[in-house]
C-alpha cells in the first residue's frame, strides 16, 4: 500500500464538547472521568485511522458511541478539538473557508439520517442543489440532476416536493444529491435508519448496486451490525467515543478485540460471514485430491457440500488456482457447533 | 417504649418567611396611615424626577444636533413616495403615476382568488365578498385609505424585522440588546409610539404609515429569530455539504427552511398594523379608523356599526390570507402551461373582465355615496329600541357598579400609602422568586413613584384589576364550558383566535353602544378584551392534560366534580395563569386606548402628551405602563414555571 492509496487519515482525533474545550490537553490516557470532572463530554476519543481509495469502511456504535461526531469531524462540518483529519494528504483542519467550499463542491457527497431535504425544492431542484451552488448552468445541471434521479429510480417523480415523498423515496433523492457532483469520497450517516426494515432492506440491495457501480471511497455510518456485516470491507467498531476494533467483517466475528465487540458477534450467524478461505490450511505439499470448492463463498453457502464432502480436507480454488486445504471437521464444528 | 420525637428543624430565614416578614412591614404601613408621615404616603415632591425633562433633552439633542431630523425626512420622503403610488392605485390620489383607481370589480376578484389559491373556496369566497361588502356598503375610499397604509407599512416591517432577526441570530451581542428592548416595545402602549412620530414627521399619512412600521416591527424581529434557530441542523449541514458559502446558505437555505416562522411572522405584522392604523386615526390618520372615531364620538351607532363590521372583516380575510399563506405546503401539479398555471389564469380572466365591466358601467368602477347600500337608519332604529328595553337593566347596573365597586375601590387603590404598595410588591416578588424576583418588582415600580404619576398609575391599576377579576370570572366558566368536548373546544378556540385578530379599537361599539361614555363604559371594553385569552388558555390548560392522568382518576373512581377540582383545575393552573397574564396586558393597553372616552389614568394623560406632542411626557406615560406589564408578567410567569416545575412538567 503506498501513501497515495490513503484517501482520509486521520490521527489522534479527539472531539470534545463543553466549556472551554481548546484549553485542554488531551492525551491517549485521558480519560472520559477527567474530562466530566471539568465540564467536558467527549463525542470522539483519540481516534486514528486510514481508509484507502475505493474502500467502504463502516463504522459501527450505538447511539452516543461518537460515530456521527467523527464522520463530522471527517468533512469537518465540526472542527475537532485535537488531531488531525487528512483528505487526500492535506489537513483539512488548516483549509482556508473558500478551500473547503471547494473541497466539498468537487470531492464530497454526504447522505443524512433524515434526509436533510429543502423542503421548498422539488425532487429535481433538490439534486441539482449542490450543482447550482457551484455555479452550473441551468440546462446541464438539470440535465444531470435528471440523470441521477433516473439512476436512483425516481423518473417520473422530478415534479414532487419532498413532503410529497415516501422516506425511501426521499433518501433516493438525498443519495441522488450526494452523488450529484461526482464525489470521490461518499458519506453515509445511517441513511436507512429512519426507514422501516423491509424498505431498509430494499435500499441496501440498492445501494450495494450503486457502489459496484461507482468505485468510491465510503465512510458509512450505522448502529446495525448486520447492516455492516453485509455491506462493509472494514468496520470499525465504536464504544463512547473510542474505536474498539478496526478489521474485516470476517476477523471481527472471528477474532473479536474486546468483550464489547465480542457482544455483538455472538448473536451473529458467522457461516453467513466467514468465506472458505478464512479456515484455510497452507497445502504444505500434501496430496489433492477431486474437485476443489470456491474459497471465496461465505460457508453457509457451501454447507451443502461440506456436509456431503468425505474428504478431511477439501481443496479451495481462488481465482483458478488452488488457495489452500478447508479442515472438513472445522468447518462443521462452525457450521453446526462443535461436537458433543 | 420511647416515643421518638423528630428533631425540630432550626429557624431558618428562608425566602417564604422573609416575604411574610415584608408583606407584614406592609400591612403595618397601611393599617397605620393614619398617623404616617406625608413622605411614607406619597413620595415628597423632591424625590420626584424630571424624567420627560431628561427624554425631552435627549430627543431635542438628536433632532437638533444629531441631525437624526434629516435621516427621519429623508426616510419619511421613501415612505410618502410609497403611499403616493399605493394612494393613486387604490384610491385615484392625484399622484404619479396617475394610473388609478383600480375599479372596485378588479380589486374584489384580486382577493377572491387570492383567497382561492391559498385556502380554497370558502376563503375565496370570504375574500371576495368582503371587498363586495366594502364597495356596496359605500365604504371603498376609507377602507382604502386604510389598506394603502398597510401594503405600504408590512414590506417595510418586515425587510427590517427580518434584517435585525438574522442579526440577532447572527451576533449573541446584538440579540442581548434587542431583547429587552423589544420586551419594552412590546408592551408599550400604542399612542406611545405615535407621540415621537408626531414630532419628528408631523400629523397625516404619512406619520401614520411610519408609526405602524414601528409597531410592527418587533414581533418580525422575533419570529425570524425564532424561525432561524428551529431549522433542522441536518438541512443545514446538507447544505454545507453542497458547497454553499455563508451568503447561500442564508438565502438558499436558512431562510427558506424557516419560510413556515417568517411567514407568521408576516402574518403577525400584518395584524399588528391594522390595529396601529386604526388607531393613528389620533394622529390624522385618514381611513376607517377616523371615520370610527368621528362616528362613535358623535354616538351615531348605526353606521359605526357597519365600519367596525368593515374594520371586522377585513381583519379576517387579512390574518386567514397571511395564516394560510404561511401554512400552505408545496404541491405539484402536472400538465400543460395552462393546467399548472390555473389559478393565474382565471385571475387574468376575472381581471380583464372587470376592467371591461367598470368601463361599460360607471358602477363598477366606483359606488357613489347615495348608491350606497347603507343600513345605518334601521340599525339605530333597532339598537335603540333594544337599548331603550334594556335601559333600567344597564342603568341600574351602572349605578350599582360605579357607587358601590367602582368608585370604593379606586378610592381605596388611591388611598394606599405609596410606601405599603412598594413594600407589598417586594413582598410578593420575593415569595414567588427570591430576592431576584424582590429587586425585579422594585426596579419596574420605583420608577413610576419616582415618575410623579403614581395616582394616574393607581387608577390604571385599579381599571386593570377589576377589569382582569370580572374576566376571569366570566372568562374561566366559558372555558370550562368550552373544553367539555373536543369539536366544542375547537369551535370556541377558532372564536378566541377570531376575536383576537380584531382591532382592539373595535370592542368600543358595543360598549359605548350600551352604557354609554363613562367609567363603566371603559371597564367593559377592558373586560370583554381581556376575556379572550382567559377563556383561550382555560381551554388549552384543560386540553393539554395527559389523557393517562384523567384515565387513571376515572379508575380511581373520581366523579366529574372530583375530576374537575382534584385533577384537572390544579393541572391546568400554570396555563391558566400563563393567559390572566395575557389578559393583563391586553387590559393594559386597552385601557389606554379607552381613555378617549374619558378616564382619569395615565391613558388620559398620554392622550395629553399627544395632543401637546409633547415626547418626554408621553414616553415616561408609556414606560410607567410598560413595566407595570412587564413587572405583572414576570411575576406571573415566573410563577406559572416554578409551579410547572414542581409538578415535573
Amino acid at each position: 500500500m503506498t501513501a497515495s492509496d490513503v484517501v482520509i487519515s486521520c490521527k489522534n482525533v479527539w472531539k470534545v464538547f463543553g466549556d472551554r474545550p481548546e484549553r485542554l490537553v488531551l492525551t491517549p490516557s485521558t480519560t472520559l472521568d477527567e474530562l466530566r470532572a471539568t465540564n467536558h463530554i467527549a463525542a470522539v476519543r483519540d481516534v486514528s485511522l486510514e481508509i484507502r481509495r475505493g474502500e467502504m469502511l463502516v463504522v459501527m456504535g450505538l447511539s452516543g458511541s461518537g460515530k456521527s461526531t467523527l464522520v463530522r469531524c471527517l468533512a469537518r462540518l465540526l472542527d475537532v478539538t485535537s488531531g488531525s483529519v487528512e483528505v487526500e494528504g492535506r489537513d483539512i483542519g488548516k483549509l482556508t473557508e473558500t478551500e473547503l467550499i471547494e473541497l466539498r463542491r468537487k470531492k464530497m457527497g454526504m447522505v443524512f439520517q433524515s434526509f436533510g431535504l429543502l423542503p421548498h425544492r422539488t425532487a429535481l431542484e433538490n439534486v441539482a442543489f449542490p450543482l447550482e451552488m457551484r455555479g452550473q448552468d441551468r440546462a446541464s445541471r438539470i440535465a444531470r440532476a435528471r440523470d441521477m434521479l433516473t439512476l436512483v429510480g425516481l423518473k417520473g417523480r422530478e415534479g414532487y416536493f419532498p413532503r410529497e415523498l415516501s422516506g425511501g423515496q426521499q433518501q433516493r433523492v438525498g443519495i441522488a444529491r450526494s452523488l450529484a457532483v461526482e464525489p470521490d469520497i461518499w458519506f453515509l450517516d445511517e441513511p436507512f435508519s429512519a426507514l422501516d426494515p423491509l424498505i431498509r432492506r430494499e435500499m441496501q440491495d440498492e445501494f450495494l448496486r450503486l457502489k459496484g457501480m461507482l468505485a468510491k471511497t465510503i465512510v458509512f455510518i450505522t448502529h446495525d451490525f448486520d447492516e455492516a456485516l453485509r455491506l462493509a470491507d472494514r468496520i470499525a467498531i465504536m464504544k463512547d467515543g473510542a474505536v474498539e476494533q478496526i478489521d474485516t467483517p470476517e476477523n471481527i466475528v472471528m477474532a473479536p478485540a474486546t468483550p464489547y465487540v465480542a457482544k455483538f458477534t455472538e448473536a451473529i450467524d458467522r457461516t453467513r460471514v466467514v468465506h472458505a478461505g478464512a479456515l484455510a490450511q497452507p497445502v504444505e505439499g500434501r496430496a489433492i485430491e477431486g474437485e476443489p470448492l470456491p474459497a471465496d463463498e461465505t460457508l453457509h453457502a457451501l454447507a451443502r457440500r461440506i456436509v456431503s464432502d468425505s474428504r478431511a480436507l477439501i481443496p479451495l480454488s481462488h481465482k483458478g488456482r488452488i488457495a489452500g486445504l478447508l479442515d472438513r471437521k472445522a468447518a462443521l464444528d462452525l457450521l453446526l457447533g462443535p461436537a458433543a | 417504649m420511647m416515643a421518638t420525637t423528630l428533631p425540630q428543624p432550626p429557624f431558618r430565614l428562608d425566602q417564604k418567611r422573609i416575604a411574610q416578614a415584608i408583606l407584614l412591614a406592609a400591612l403595618v404601613l397601611v393599617v397605620f396611615r393614619g398617623v404616617l408621615p406625608a413622605g411614607l404616603v406619597r413620595l415628597p415632591g423632591a424625590l420626584v424626577l424630571p424624567f420627560a425633562d431628561w427624554i425631552n433633552a435627549g430627543f431635542d439633542f438628536a433632532r437638533d444636533d444629531l441631525g437624526l431630523m434629516t435621516f427621519t425626512r429623508a426616510f419619511s420622503d421613501v415612505v410618502e413616495f410609497c403611499l403616493d403610488v399605493t394612494a393613486n392605485l387604490l384610491y385615484g390620489k392625484s399622484r404619479w403615476p396617475h394610473v388609478g383607481p383600480i375599479p372596485w370589480v378588479v380589486i374584489a376578484a384580486t382577493a377572491g382568488m387570492a383567497g382561492y389559491a391559498l385556502g380554497g373556496l370558502r376563503l375565496g369566497v370570504l375574500a371576495g365578498g368582503t371587498f363586495v361588502w366594502i364597495a356596496v356598503m359605500g365604504q371603498w375610499k376609507w377602507a382604502m385609505e386604510t389598506l394603502s397604509v398597510i401594503v405600504v407599512a408590512v414590506p417595510f416591517s418586515v425587510i427590517f424585522g427580518l434584517l435585525m432577526g438574522v442579526l440577532a441570530w447572527r451576533y449573541r451581542m446584538a440579540e442581548r440588546i434587542l431583547n429587552p428592548i423589544l420586551n419594552i416595545a412590546q408592551s408599550l402602549p400604542h399612542f406611545a409610539y405615535m407621540i415621537p412620530v408626531v414630532v419628528f414627521i408631523g400629523v397625516g399619512p404619512k406619520a401614520g404609515a411610519i408609526v405602524t412600521i414601528i409597531f410592527s416591527v418587533p414581533p418580525m424581529i422575533r419570529m425570524s429569530l425564532l424561525g432561524l434557530r428551529a431549522v433542522s441542523p441536518e438541512i443545514i449541514e446538507s447544505g454545507k455539504m453542497s458547497g454553499t458559502t455563508r451568503l447561500q446558505l442564508m438565502t438558499r437555505v436558512r431562510l427558506p427552511a424557516a419560510r413556515t416562522e417568517i411567514l407568521i411572522g408576516v402574518n403577525q405584522v400584518i395584524m399588528q398594523s391594522l390595529a396601529m392604523v386604526v388607531l393613528a386615526s389620533f394622529i390624522g390618520m385618514p381611513g376607517l379608523g377616523q371615520k370610527l372615531l368621528q362616528l362613535l364620538q358623535g354616538l351615531k351607532i348605526g353606521l359605526s356599526v357597519e365600519i367596525g363590521v368593515t374594520i371586522v372583516l377585513l381583519a379576517i380575510v387579512l390574518d386567514r390570507l397571511s395564516k394560510a399563506w404561511a401554512l400552505k405546503q408545496p404541491e405539484h401539479v402536472e400538465g400543460s402551461w395552462l393546467r399548472r398555471h390555473r389559478v393565474l389564469a382565471v385571475w387574468l380572466g376575472l381581471v380583464a373582465l372587470g376592467f371591461v365591466a367598470a368601463w361599460s358601467h360607471p358602477y363598477f368602477a366606483e359606488v357613489e355615496r347615495k348608491q350606497a347600500l347603507s343600513m345605518a337608519g334601521p340599525v339605530d332604529a333597532v339598537v335603540g329600541g333594544f337599548i331603550d328595553l334594556i335601559d333600567p337593566v344597564t342603568d341600574w347596573l351602572r349605578w350599582f357598579l360605579i357607587t358601590w365597586v367602582l368608585i370604593p375601590l379606586r378610592n381605596a387603590f388611591l388611598w394606599l400609602p405609596t410606601t405599603a404598595v412598594l413594600l407589598a410588591l417586594v413582598g410578593v416578588g420575593w415569595r414567588i422568586g427570591g430576592w431576584r424576583s424582590a429587586l425585579v418588582c422594585l426596579a419596574f415600580a420605583l420608577p413610576i413613584a419616582l415618575s410623579g404619576w403614581w395616582d394616574r398609575a393607581m387608577i390604571t391599576a385599579y381599571t386593570v384589576f377589576v377589569a382582569v377579576a370580572l374576566a376571569l370570572m366570566i372568562g374561566v366558566p366559558l372555558g370550562l364550558l368550552g373544553a367539555a368536548n373536543e369539536t366544542r373546544a375547537r369551535r370556541f378556540l377558532l372564536v378566541c383566535d377570531t376575536a383576537q385578530t380584531f382591532p382592539s379599537f373595535i370592542y368600543l361599539i358595543p360598549v359605548i353602544m350600551l352604557f354609554g361614555v363613562n367609567d363603566v363604559a371603559v371597564i367593559a371594553a377592558v373586560m370583554v378584551f381581556a376575556t379572550v385569552p382567559i377563556v383561550r388558555y382555560t381551554i388549552e390548560g384543560l386540553r393539554s392534560i395527559p389523557p393517562e392522568i384523567v384515565e387513571s382518576a376515572q379508575m380511581s373512581g373520581a366523579s366529574a366534580g372530583q375530576l374537575l377540582r382534584h385533577v384537572k383545575l390544579p393541572l391546568a393552573v400554570p396555563t391558566l395563569v400563563v393567559g390572566a397574564n395575557q389578559s393583563i396586558m391586553f387590559a393594559l393597553f386597552m385601557v389606554i386606548i379607552a381613555a378617549f372616552i374619558g378616564t382619569q389614568d395615565l391613558g388620559q394623560e398620554m392622550q395629553r402628551a399627544l395632543s401637546s406632542t409633547d415626547v418626554g411626557k408621553g414616553l415616561v406615560l408609556g414606560l410607567a405602563v410598560a413595566f407595570m406589564g412587564l413587572m405583572a408578567d414576570h411575576l406571573l410567569l415566573k410563577w406559572a414555571r416554578n409551579h410547572e416545575a414542581a409538578m415535573g412538567r
